[in-house]
């Protein structure tokens, strides 16, 4: 048997290893939720886990998404993940070659240069060798990347790197000495055998053979004995994203969502974080206020290691950009919002007036504006103005006020009671038999898309008005105006409405690119998420992002949220106006002269 | 000594009183003012607060000592920029034209906050939401009714408007405010008896003389009602009334009510000239302020030598301290031609 002593503390880490994650593994399992686990049982043998396995090498091997993301950094992660798994398998295969089964003993490959001593030199073997030298060589590289990484970031474009925890140390110092452990020890095996190729081999012939003999079992030893401490350190370290990651995509192929509870699904994400530290460098607490220790990354390990203080819980706008930042797609912002302390309050149920809100007329549309824009009446006004203009019958469904999405209160942990509103409007809004709700607001759309099961069409305004442009129920006076549009938050990264306002505006005036939009847009720093910065930080968030939203000073700057309207507007001295206050200024009323000309020196007024 | 000449710019309080004390002491003054009316913001006002001194007066008074043989008056002339160049200060106006002197006095003063900023609150959207300066223009003409005519019956005015207001970015206090609401409100009810006047407020800042007594009177003789709360949103009702949202904070309860008028107290800002040339000479401050050399004995002075300030390009000021400021900067720049 190819046995030395030096092989236990390997066989030991690895048995250590499996076990414990085999442990966590099913303690998460059983604490999924009865939905995901719906999914799980009636998903497993189909289509979906092929598909799972594909996404597995990408995402978890290539690092297709960091590749993208940030191209050295890919490489970096691809050589070491990609490279390793490589290393694995062949030596695996040429371990099984040599052994001539298939079932030789586990360890052999790990170890094959010191075992197959006196392997026969022909090509297959050569072939062999060199593939396992090439790919050390890969790995190697790839831990260069990682080591210049730690000690100087901005080379790799990354702007703050992770602090770690001291698991997270001890795993990191293990895995950077494997591979030039295992690259000394197989060099001096091949001084002393000539079984190696272009890299152990000519490390090899550096080696006095008295040298070589000295230094070869000292140097397994070695190379073993860091592969324990990486293995037992790696489930309590960061390195627990690599499993956690692997199981976490499965889960998700198989169809299960994260809930409004903390769930087996979220230990697997909040295990999956490799603590990359983009999240930290796409938060604009960072780049706009200097607060550095409450990101995601952060957050999560701290869920992760059970010392989540509500300080650092509660310190985010929850403005999303971490999310589309990560490339493991962790839901950060959900998970959060799971994790953040509700109030005990039970309160008492004030909704009954509800009931008494009573619209006798059928209709087929609603409008909704929602408590934020009624303290931005201008979006109302112009609201109702459109309508008449396209001569659309609506009920204006919270016109005098007192209604609510039940957001507000979901978030703030009054679930029944939001439960109660939610079923109030829902009877109410069935009522109407409307065919269409409409929205002023962003976050009662998510609302009434997420928490509702209504099943009628909802739209945002913006959305409903391209829609009255292509029907030609409205027509619009083009102009030379520059407009840089805002996408808020929840309009764009929660709803994925991007293109719709820009369609509209871009039937007024001529939009201009800034540096952050779309899915990079920025918060606009009104955000009612954060319970901990002072309103001055939140004021700083809001000014940067002013600043770099008006660089090109356009005449208008234009949101679709009232609430990204009222923080703009408190600070901007020029003009800041919903699309649909916009719309409304720029309608074209045809067979009457007289309010023609009044919209024509309007619109004179804005641009000046 | 007669040929040393000074300009100053922005003929409001602050610098026609300037421009007298400089001129009687035999320099020449130019006297630069952007609008066609000389007074600044004095105009705008029909009373003044705690006496109801008549306004008109104050600035007539002003006005008729500027006919001294020394000062050139130059209104319609907006001044975009000031520098120190060969040896003289020197204006240039929107049109290019350049005046030049030995020295150089800023009393562009305040703007006030547009309302509109606000836009919670309603104004330039609902009729019957009006700004301070609008019911002063009303109580000039005598004729202090809502905008379809009718007598109010119930009034509002709200303090702190564009003050102390971390969100529109301002911190501090305009000082004037308070007081000019008490006597607002006063003025209404001594037309109309009875209607009902009430005003929202976050403190009542009574700090001048006769302040507190004209406060306790609104309350003992008028019955104006001061309630502790901001208001956090007005909206319109069908018959053009403002139905207000507020809490007061004494009691701590919400608080609902219709009003006929809501009168905001709109606060100082720093006007656009003060903005401007405070900016390019170096000596702006906070909140596009202009800043002094200090404020002990130094008021006066900046830190560009023959540069001066006065009155409220500085801040805040009511018309009394803008007078006497203007005077100590008058002595100041009289010392320094002197000098030179
Ligand atoms: S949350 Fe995502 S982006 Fe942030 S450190 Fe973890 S893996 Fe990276
Ligand atoms: S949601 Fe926004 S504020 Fe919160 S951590 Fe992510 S990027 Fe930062
Ligand atoms: S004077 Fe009164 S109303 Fe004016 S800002 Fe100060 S506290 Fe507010």
């Amino acid at each position: 048997m190819n046995y030395n002593n030096f092989i236990i503390p390997f066989c030991l880490g690895a048995s250590l290893l499996l076990i414990i994650i085999i442990y966590k593994f099913a303690k998460w399992l059983s604490k999924l939720d009865k939905k995901q686990k719906y999914f799980v049982k009636r998903n497993f043998f189909s289509k979906k886990s092929i598909a799972a396995i594909n996404e597995v090498f990408r995402e978890a091997l290539i690092h297709r998404n960091i590749y993208r993301k940030n191209p050295l950094l890919g490489y970096m992660h691809m050589s070491l993940a990609f490279g390793w798994f490589l290393l694995i398998v062949v030596g695996k295969i040429e371990a099984s070659f040599y052994a001539g089964s298939f079932f030789e003993e586990p360890w052999l490959a790990i170890f094959f240069k010191f075992f197959a001593r006196e392997q026969a030199n022909f090509w297959v073997a050569n072939f062999f060798s060199f593939t396992m030298d090439l790919l050390l060589l890969i790995v190697l590289s790839g831990l260069a990347l990682a080591i210049i990484k730690r000690l100087k970031s901005k080379i790799l474009g990354i702007k703050k790197a992770t602090k770690h925890v001291i698991y997270d140390k001890i795993a990191l110092t293990a895995l950077w000495l494997i591979f030039p452990l295992r690259l000394l020890a197989e060099s001096s095996t091949a001084a002393l055998v000539q079984n190696g190729s272009f890299l152990t081999g000519g490390i090899g012939e550096l080696f006095s053979l008295q040298f070589a003999q000295n230094v070869e079992l000292p140097l397994y030893w070695a190379y073993s004995s860091v592969l324990f401490v990486f293995f037992v350190s790696l489930p309590f370290s960061r390195y627990m994203h690599i499993p956690s990651e692997v199981v976490l995509i499965f889960l998700r192929k198989w169809g299960a969502k994260a809930g409004e509870q903390y769930s087996g699904l979220s230990d697997f994400e909040i295990n999956s974080c490799s603590r990359c530290g983009i999240c930290i460098d796409a938060c604009q607490l960072s780049f706009s206020a200097n607060i550095n220790n409450v990101q995601s990354v952060y957050f999560i390990r701290d869920t992760r290691y059970k010392k989540l203080n509500d300080n650092i819980a509660n310190n985010c706008l929850m403005c999303g950009r971490c999310t589309e930042a990560c490339p493991v797609g962790l839901e950060l912002t959900l998970i959060r919002q799971q994790l953040r302390t509700k109030t005990e309050i039970a309160g008492k149920h004030y909704y009954d007036y509800c009931e008494n809100k009573n619209n006798k007329n059928k209709t087929d549309i609603i409008y909704f504006a929602g408590c934020m824009t009624q303290l931005t009446p201008n979006i109302i006004i112009a609201m109702k103005n459109i309508f008449s203009a396209a001569k659309v019958k609506y009920w204006f469904m919270d016109e005098d006020k007192g209604i609510c999405c039940g957001r507000p209160m979901r978030q703030q942990g009054f679930v029944q009671q939001s439960k109660d509103l939610i079923s109030k409007n829902t009877k109410l809004i069935s009522k109407s038999g409307a065919k269409l709700l409409i929205c002023s607001c962003p976050i009662c759309y998510k609302s009434f898309k997420e928490e509702y099961s209504l099943d009628i069409e909802i739209m945002h305004h913006s959305e409903y008005i391209k829609m009255l442009i292509d029907e030609n129920k409205i027509k619009l006076n083009k102009s030379e105006l520059n407009i840089v549009f805002h996408d808020p938050c929840e309009l764009g990264r929660g709803l994925n409405i991007y293109k719709p306002p820009r369609q509209v505006l871009s039937k007024i005036g001529k939009i201009i690119d800034t540096e952050f939009s779309e899915k990079d847009s920025l918060c606009c720093g009104g955000s009612l998420a954060n319970t901990v910065i002072e309103l001055e930080t939140q004021l700083e968030i809001r000014n940067k992002a002013l600043e770099i939203l008006t660089k090109s000073k356009p005449d208008i700057l234009a949101t679709a949220c009232p609430l990204c309207k009222k923080s703009f507007t408190h600070a901007y001295k020029g003009k800041v106006m919903d699309i649909a206050e916009i719309v409304s200024k720029f309608l074209y009323l045809q067979n009457n002269s007289k309010k023609q000309e009044i919209k024509e020196k309007e619109i004179f007024s804005i641009l000046k | 000594m007669k040929n040393k000449s000074v300009i100053i710019i922005g003929a409001g309080v602050a610098g026609i009183e300037a421009a007298n004390n400089i001129a009687e002491n035999g320099y020449n003054v130019t006297l630069i003012e952007k609008e066609n009316l000389l007074g600044g913001n004095l105009k705008n006002y029909a009373k003044l607060f705690p006496d109801f001194y008549e306004a008109g007066e104050v600035k007539n008074n002003l006005i008729n000592k500027l006919n001294s043989e020394n000062i050139n008056v130059y209104n319609n002339n907006e001044i975009t920029e000031l520098f120190f160049e060969n040896n003289k200060w020197q204006a240039v106006n929107s049109q290019n034209q350049k005046f030049l002197a030995d020295a150089a006095l800023l009393t562009t003063g305040f703007t006030v906050f547009d309302a509109k900023r606000k836009e919670e609150l309603g104004y330039g959207i609902y009729d019957n939401v009006i700004t301070s300066l609008e019911f002063e223009n009303m109580y000039k003409t005598g004729k202090i009714t809502t905008k379809q005519g009718n007598i109010p019956e119930r009034i509002a005015f709200l303090n702190c408007v564009g003050s102390r207001d971390e969100k529109v970015g301002n911190h501090y206090c305009s000082r004037v405010c308070c007081i000019n609401a008490v006597k607002q409100a006063s003025e209404f009810k001594e037309i109309y008896p009875d209607s009902q006047a009430y005003c929202f407020y976050m403190d009542m800042r009574m700090a001048g003389q006769f302040y507190e007594e004209l406060y306790r009177k609104s309350q003992e003789k008028h019955n104006v009602i001061y309630i502790r709360g901001r208001i956090s949103e007005a909206a319109a009702t069908l018959d053009n009334k403002i139905q207000i949202k507020s809490e007061d904070t004494l009691s701590g309860l919400p608080l609902k009510m219709t009003v006929d008028l809501l009168v905001l107290m709109v606060g100082i800002e720093a006007s656009i000239g003060t903005n401007q040339l405070a900016s390019q000479n170096e000596i702006n401050g906070e909140y596009g302020f202009a800043k002094s050399k200090g404020l002990y004995g130094n008021d006066n002075i900046t830190n560009k030598k023959g540069l001066f300030l006065a009155g409220t390009c500085k801040r805040p000021l009511t018309i009394p301290e803008t007078i006497a400021d203007a005077k100590a900067a008058a002595n100041q720049i009289i010392k320094y031609l002197n000098q030179i």
